[in-house]
């Protein structure tokens, strides 16, 4: 198997891929350690101008 | 960030552009009442065709596109990008980039698109593909102001203060990309002008079957983009923010987001049931929708759930009463669009008025009603007045115009699956039992409700543009407030 064979297979599997991707972004978005960083997100359409409340984050 | 640069975004109060959010405003109720008009001008047609006039500029052909490009392009994307220039400066704790002038151009540009395609329309320029009609020149022009759509959205986000980018601008973002790359993917005309032929004629460069995918790739993600991604980015914002609490699960809207996204661009092919498409293609198809219906559904348990704790601010908010119905009426025509893409149902749905009911269950139930909710929420901050007009002119649009929809989507349904199953009817010798003429005959009087409805709600139109006007001269109407009983209505006297 050359490497064009192994790019055919692999990119014949995008859904494979494409649902292990999403995968993650469900396991980032649920991860306990990510609960409080995410309600604070919530609360920026409440902020005054200027403010800024606990989000100190990325 | 460091605190040093957090105390530096937080000094200088950034200048949003208000006075360019008020000229969509403006834009999306004149083209909405122009778009609504025009709909029910072809609602009544349908029953009586002696309304096409036998002129050439008002039969039904020219004016449906220039209903349903109105009501869309013109009522939908002003409150599109209205909205969403409202949204990204305040998320992002940020004046719009490319400021006042650019944003300026971005809405004339726009502006002039759609003059360009409705009067294309009516004097017969037309590249006949479906929510694609207008011609090169006009696509062309599209695109420039697009782009700078997109900069000016894109370059907001970039300068924000706020170090997290809320999830009502990801649902915006995947809305401008989107619509850029299926514009351009769905116009590759070749302008006959260059062999010597009309100047507002074109063809497309491919045929046959691979125009079709690709025109209901087009198709139904302008559905799923435009009038899905777009207004749930509405949906993210305005619904908190009017019931004054965040929404239910931030976390939900993350894989909300993505789940759609991932999935949409998958399920054109539903148009095409039972065509030349490859039926593995429609098969495809018909699964991506059906696992469609989990993220919707998802979303609209998000939105509805914000008010978990709150249901009574439905009682005197009609507001927001506006908002959440939307919402349910997005999570229906999500429940049945599904249902509609697996094969057995759209060998009776399709080329129905099912289909028509099925377009503006979402069309007046979702975008609509949310787009009425968002404009009673933004006139009197954009106006900068206390409240608006009159709540209870507000309410009363809500009924005349849930009426409406109701009669529209119900009589679509019985007259849809009427028409339906009046076509597959064999009688004992293996003819068909109905002529073509017998089954339109048999719709005239659903197509009366519809154009009914279609009133009743052009009416509740007209209710919302008086109470702006009223708010916008800053009068307030003496009424006594909703949701109180005649008795303690009397007693705060
Ligand atoms: C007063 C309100 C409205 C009335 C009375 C109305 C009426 C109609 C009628 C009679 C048709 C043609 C159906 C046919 O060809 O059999 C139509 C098509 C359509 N309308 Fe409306 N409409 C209204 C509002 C809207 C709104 C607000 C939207 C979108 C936001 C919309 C989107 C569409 C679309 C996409 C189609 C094409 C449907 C298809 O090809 O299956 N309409 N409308
Ligand atoms: C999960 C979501 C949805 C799915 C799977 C879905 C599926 C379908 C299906 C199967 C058809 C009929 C195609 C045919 O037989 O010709 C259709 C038509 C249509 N749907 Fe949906 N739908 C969904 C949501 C929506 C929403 C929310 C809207 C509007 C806001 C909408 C607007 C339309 C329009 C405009 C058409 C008519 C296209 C045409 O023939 O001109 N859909 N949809």
């Amino acid at each position: 198997m050359d490497l064009a064979n192994i790019m055919e297979l692999v990119r014949s599997l995008w859904v494979v891929w494409l649902a292990l991707l999403f995968g993650g972004i469900v396991f980032w978005a649920f991860r306990p350690k990510n609960k409080k960083r995410f309600e604070d997100d919530a609360m920026i359409i409440f902020k005054k101008n200027g403010e800024n409340g606990g989000n100190a984050h990325g | 960030m460091s605190s040093a640069s957090l105390a530096t975004a937080s000094s200088d109060t950034p200048n949003y552009y208000d006075d360019l959010i008020k000229k969509f405003v403006i834009a999306a109720v004149f083209w909405g009442l122009a778009g609504f008009l025009a709909g029910d001008y072809i609602a009544w047609q349908l029953a009586f065709p002696v309304l096409n006039l036998d002129l050439e500029w008002t039969t039904f052909g020219r004016v449906r596109p220039l209903h349903t490009s109105a009501v869309i392009f013109a009522f939908g994307g002003n409150v599109l990008i209205g909205t969403s220039f409202y949204v990204v400066q305040r998320t992002c704790r940020a004046s719009l980039f490319g400021g006042n002038g650019f944003g300026s151009f971005i809405f004339w540009g726009y502006q002039v698109f759609i003059v360009l395609a409705a009067t294309g329309y009516l004097l017969g320029i037309t590249q006949g593909k479906e929510y694609a009609e207008p011609e090169w020149y006009v696509d062309l022009w599209l695109t420039v102001v697009w782009v700078a759509y997109l900069i000016a959205f894109g370059g907001t986000i970039i300068k924000r203060a706020e170090p997290h980018i809320y999830v009502a601008n990801w649902f915006y973002l995947a809305m401008i990309l989107t619509i850029a790359m299926l514009h351009l993917g769905n116009n590759v005309m070749v302008p006959t002008v260059l062999f010597g032929g009309d100047f507002v004629k074109s063809y497309i460069i491919w045929a046959g079957v691979q125009d079709a995918m690709t025109q209901w790739w087009y198709g139904h993600n302008a559905v799923g983009f435009f009038l899905t991604s777009g207004f749930l980015g509405m949906m993210y914002y305005f619904v908190p923010k009017q019931a004054e609490r965040p929404v239910y699960s931030y976390r939900l809207s993350v894989v909300h987001f993505w789940a759609l996204t991932f999935l949409y661009i998958w399920a054109g092919p539903h148009h095409l049931h039972y065509t030349a498409l490859p039926d593995w293609v429609q098969t495809l198809g018909m699964t991506f929708s059906v696992m469609l219906w989990m993220p919707s559904w998802g979303g609209m348990i998000n939105g509805v759930m914000t008010l978990s704790g709150a249901w009574h601010k439905l009682r005197t908010d009609p507001v927001l009463r506006f908002m959440v119905a939307s919402v349910g009426f997005y999570g229906m025509s999500t429940f049945e669009g599904p249902l509609m893409s697996v094969k057995a149902v759209n060998s009776l749905s399709h080329y129905t008025d099912w289909t028509v009911g099925h377009v503006h269950s979402g069309a007046l139930g979702w975008n609509a009603l949310i787009s009425f909710g968002v404009i009673y929420f933004l006139v009197p901050r954009l106006w900068n007045r206390e409240r608006l007009y009159s709540l209870r002119l507000v309410s009363t649009h809500f009924w005349i115009s849930t009426i409406g929809i109701v009669l529209y989507i119900a009589s679509m349904w019985v007259s849809g699956i009427m028409q339906g199953l009046m076509w597959r009817t064999y009688d004992s010798l293996g003819f068909l039992q109905y002529s073509f003429i017998e089954t339109v005959e048999a719709m005239h009087p659903y197509y009366i409700i519809r154009a009914t409805g279609g009133l009743l709600f052009v009416i509740g139109a007209l209710i919302m543009i008086y109470n702006l006007w009223m708010t916008a001269k800053g009068e307030i109407r003496d009424e006594a407030p909703i949701g109180l009983d005649a008795q303690s209505a009397r007693a705060a006297e």
